[in-house]
């Protein structure tokens, strides 16, 4: 299924990202826009996604703004959103149904169409087969479809915007009843939308794993994988077993909007104080259930490759083996594994019964094992190494105690007596984020630093990275910690008003503080986090200023292995031709040998023969 | 089957045509098993279903090539079969009446 | 650099590309409808004692899809192999007689959708309950206004729950006949749509996706029939892996069905 043309070896490429080939250049159109070549499509995932991420950030500095100043018109984007979106942004100001919309679709934009997409399918796209010495992605016209289905999926999860009655309102989880019920088609564009994404998911998945099973080139065993792919390989069967319960929640869902039946919804449901003209006998747990045996799994679709990029990173520059590769291999492969048995942890307050939450809060504490040993693995690879502080290698450092706080911060939640306090609180919020934003996105951060030089010819600019690094790091701080309070002072989710109906400010007279109320501290944070939300977004804008602008004038490699690195990426031209070898590489030795004794040079590519 | 080119088919044939009756012989006989009253709906479900596994095995070990592949595809299908168990089973014991939590009110 | 294994298999795992690459897929597919078939187990099992439905689909229709797919499962079996002895005349019969029992299978199969949307269930004003395929409208109908009749051929109950098991003994007696039921008597009148019960819901579901890959397979396999099978001449070892790999899903599809027979029609 490649092209046949690809039969023919290729010439080196000359190093300054002109390609020769022995057959007709391709048009403009099938070179950059409909391309099976992995490189392009990875790139083309990479941007998008990145596009993505924006749009629901912005999201969420409009909410924030929400929160610290409940029912006052945006300032400077008020007149667009009342623009473009009518009644909900009445004045300039947000309803309480936008903020929730807007809240429900910075979840599923960020998690489906940004971080998955990134993370995953564009990392892997570009990399994977590089690392394995393959010409690329086992099916590449499947490939080129699940970009395109991914694409479809995003118009129309954007066009839900538009519709009357808005986006889908039932938070990124879509709760039913309540998502059924809301009167409005968003939640059908958000239905037809996941099918499409989740498709393009499975194509992925299906293609990157029958990519590592098949096309390692000769010599390149599992044990001499790098990390990166056994955490892509890990994450591909999550995607491929995890997401279709949940396609097939999102048919039953769409059933009960579209034709009515009740899958979901119980006998006696109730809707504006009148009994709801549908047949009952459903069930709102099955969709909890089936959500969150996809909702699991994904949280580690959204971590497991940030481990794996940040592990190449730190063995490259610390030019030293990682510490433990088996056990980070053995731990991937458990984490994998144990994530498909600990799913109801998100549903402890649904009255399930002692045995039940015993069992899933056991399979919770033991799925903690695997990944203290990835984190620790890294930390200890930075024992006795002599570091080198370029900017991929800062954002690798900034994640691991950001992961750290991340995922200790979630021992209370995965107890069944401390999460009936914490759940749904902003405690959880604050959890989440730790992991997947100075967490996973510190690693992509990362990923594109790193392999920008293989992607263009030219490095990123170094000075505005650490401005970038720097900034990211302070500024996430300074959004989330906060919320760790918050949420265990009580703060509720998804409150539109930012909890001011519960704040003693409004429920006492002359403001004293009630029990059990939202101090004034508690909800003055919102200023700060406001702030640091809007100065996050600012230290973003030399990022994006300086991938754009690297890719004619940055600083050009000397060499198509700028970083001095082991795997075989590194060994081909830059940018890789179309098959992206001029033969199968023969791998020899595994792929972190830094440093070895005897050796004159700190690395040792896999692909160079022993002497 | 997994060498490219041997002509082993011409042998099979014969196999594929018994499993081909065996599942007609298994379809008969669990419309046939459905009418009969065995005591409990429960019998009548392990027996449908015993029957309908048999078959599932015979396609998907004879039709699908399965039990003359290797450890890979056992090792995919294997943890599929595991992953689908527990979706099935842990789902239906949590939410069976047994293991919620009921509200007792007091009149 | 020559992409490996499009035709000849890698010796470690013994497979070419296209087929663990189906696989893989297959087992996403497992996990889709083991979904729903749990949805199916958790919806009945919470169901009222004695609201869930049995016998509402009619056996023998069944028996015969049943049938029509287990046949189809052995002409796709046919074709490869006739494939794998270079034997093109055969694979064209076989794979044309898998179309034509997959069309079979689909025709009978929106025979008995059109049966369920023709029966009706109606709440009579007095409590009863009336049942039975629609005959005629007559033309001046209207629920609202509460004008005209309907003429169903079926028959009444005092509860609803009668209407539910038609495996019972006492189902195989009752006498059917056409009723003339007068609109200002009707409370409600519902179809046996996916929103009539739950049952149906999970039905019509289970069935409609079934029904899906059913015609996606044929539209597959009849590509390979028809414009596809220029690449026997080019390359008929891979030609012949294409028809493994779909018949590989076909059987899926067969598989399935297998389980959705004696669930959805039997239990």
């Amino acid at each position: 299924m490649a092209d046949s043309v690809s039969n023919i070896p290729l010439h080196h490429d000359d190093g300054d990202g002109h390609r020769e080939h022995d057959h007709p250049e391709a048009g403009f159109w099938r070179q950059y826009i409909f391309s099976t070549d992995h490189k392009v499509i990875g790139i083309q995932y990479g941007l998008t996604a990145l596009c993505f991420m924006l749009f629901g950030f912005f999201l969420m500095l409009l909410m924030r703004w929400q929160m610290a100043h409940p029912g006052q018109p945006v300032p400077v984007f008020g007149w667009l959103l009342e623009k473009t979106l009518g009644q909900v942004a009445a004045r300039g100001a947000m309803s309480a149904d936008l903020y929730n919309s807007f809240g429900a679709m910075h979840g599923t934009i960020m998690v489906f169409l940004a971080i998955v997409p990134l993370a995953f399918v564009a990392f892997s796209n570009f990399v994977l087969p590089l690392q394995i010495g393959a010409p690329d992605m086992a099916f590449p016209r499947l490939n080129m479809a699940s970009y395109q289905a991914f694409v479809l999926g995003g118009v129309i999860m954007l066009t839900s915007f538009f519709i009357p009655g808005g986006a889908a309102q039932a938070g990124w989880t879509s709760y039913s009843p309540l998502a059924t019920m809301i009167p409005t088609d968003g939640q059908i564009f958000w239905l037809v939308a996941m099918v499409f994404i989740i498709t393009s998911g499975l194509l992925s998945a299906v293609n990157f794993i029958a990519t590592v099973i098949q096309l390692r080139a000769p010599g390149m065993t599992w044990m001499r994988l790098p990390f990166f792919v056994w955490a892509q390989f890990v994450t591909s069967f999550l995607i491929l077993l995890a997401f279709p319960p949940l396609e097939a929640a999102a048919v039953m869902q769409l059933m009960d909007k579209v034709a009515h039946t009740s899958f979901f919804l119980p006998t006696g449901l109730a809707v504006g104080g009148q009994y709801a003209n549908i047949s009952g006998g459903g069930s709102p747990l099955l969709w909890q259930h089936l959500f969150w045996f996809l909702g699991h799994p994904e949280v580690y679709v959204l971590i497991l490759p940030a481990m794996g990029i940040v592990c190449e990173i730190i063995a490259n520059n610390t030019r030293k083996p990682i510490w433990g590769y088996k056990s980070l291999v053995y731990s991937v492969l458990a984490l994998g594994f144990l994530s498909f048995l600990v799913w109801a942890h998100h549903m402890y307050l649904t009255g399930m019964g002692t045995k039940v939450a015993l069992f899933f809060q056991t399979t919770t504490m033991i799925i903690s094992i695997p990944s203290v040993i990835i984190l620790t693995c890294f930390l200890i690879s930075l024992w006795g190494s002599s570091i080198r502080f370029n900017t991929p290698m800062l954002f690798a450092l900034g994640f691991l105690p950001m992961f750290g706080i991340g995922g200790l911060t979630g021992l209370p939640l995965g107890f069944n007596i401390s999460d009936v306090h914490l759940h749904d609180t902003y405690y959880i919020i604050a959890h989440f984020h730790y992991v997947v934003a100075p967490g996973t996105i510190f690693a992509l951060f990362a990923g594109i630093y790193y392999w920008f030089p293989k992607m263009t010819g030219r490095m990123m600019n170094e000075f505005w990275g650490r401005v970038h690094f720097w900034g990211s790091l302070i500024f996430m701080n300074v959004v989330f910690m906060p919320m760790f309070a918050q949420g265990m002072a009580g703060m509720l989710r998804r409150m539109a008003d930012g909890g001011a109906n519960y704040s003693s400010a409004v429920n006492s007279k002359a403001g004293a503080e009630v029990i059990g109320g939202l101090s004034n501290n508690i909800i003055e944070l919102h200023t700060w986090i406001l702030w640091g939300a809007c100065l996050l977004g600012v230290v973003q804008i030399p990022f994006i200023i300086n991938l754009f602008w690297s890719i004619k004038h940055g600083k050009k490699v000397d060499s198509d292995n700028p970083w001095d690195a082991t795997t075989l990426e590194w060994q081909t031209a830059t940018p890789p031709p179309h098959t992206n070898f001029p033969e199968a590489p023969q791998v020899f030795r595994g792929p972190y040998e830094y440093s070895v004794p005897g050796h004159a040079r700190d690395f040792t590519p896999q692909n160079e023969p022993p002497k | 089957m997994n060498d490219g080119r041997s002509p082993e088919p011409a042998h099979s044939v014969r196999g594929y045509i018994f499993v081909f009756i065996a599942l007609l012989a298994g379809t008969f006989l669990t419309v046939w098993a459905s009418f009969i009253q065995f005591g409990s709906r429960e019998i009548n479900i392990a027996v449908a279903l015993t029957i309908a596994s048999v078959k599932a095995f015979l396609v998907a070990a004879y039709f699908m090539h399965l039990i003359s592949e290797r450890k890979m595809i056992f090792c995919v299908m294997g943890f599929t079969a595991l992953f689908f168990a527990g979706l099935m089973g842990l789902t239906i014991w949590s939410t069976s009446p047994d293991s919620m939590v009921h509200i007792q009110h007091v009149p | 650099m020559d992409f490996p294994y499009i035709v000849e298999p890698r010796r470690d795992t013994g497979l070419y590309n296209a087929k663990l690459g189906i696989w893989l897929f297959l087992a996403s597919e497992v996990m889709l409808f083991g979904a729903l078939f749990s949805a199916y187990v958790l919806l009945r099992v919470g169901a009222e004692p004695g609201m869930w439905p049995h016998g509402w689909l009619n056996v023998y229709i069944g028996t015969a899809n049943t049938i029509v797919l287990i046949t189809s499962s052995i002409t796709t079996v046919m074709a490869w192999v006739s494939c794998k002895l270079r034997q093109y005349g055969r694979f064209k019969f076989f794979h044309a007689l898998t179309i034509l029992l997959a069309m079979t299978f689909v025709c009978i199969k929106s025979y008995e959708y059109h049966d369920k949307f023709t029966h009706y269930e109606i709440t009579l004003a007095n409590g009863k309950f009336a049942d039975g395929h629609l005959v005629e409208r007559s033309k001046d109908f209207d629920l609202a206004k509460q004008t005209g009749s309907v003429t169903i051929h079926g028959y009444e109950v005092e509860r609803e729950v009668e209407l539910m098991d038609m495996q019972r003994p006492e189902a195989r007696h009752i006498q059917r006949e056409e009723i003339i039921i007068p609109a200002a008597e009707i409370k409600k009148l519902e179809r046996y749509g996916p929103w009539h019960h739950t049952y149906l819901a999970i039905y019509f579901t289970l069935t409609a996706l079934h029904a899906l890959h059913v015609v996606c397979g044929a539209v597959v396999i009849g590509f390979l029939w028809g414009p596809g099978s220029r690449m026997w001449k080019t390359d008929p070892e891979r030609f012949t892996n294409r028809v493994e790999v779909s018949g590989l899903f076909w059987h899926f599809v067969d598989l399935i069905w297998i389980f959705l027979f004696p669930v959805l029609y039997l239990l």
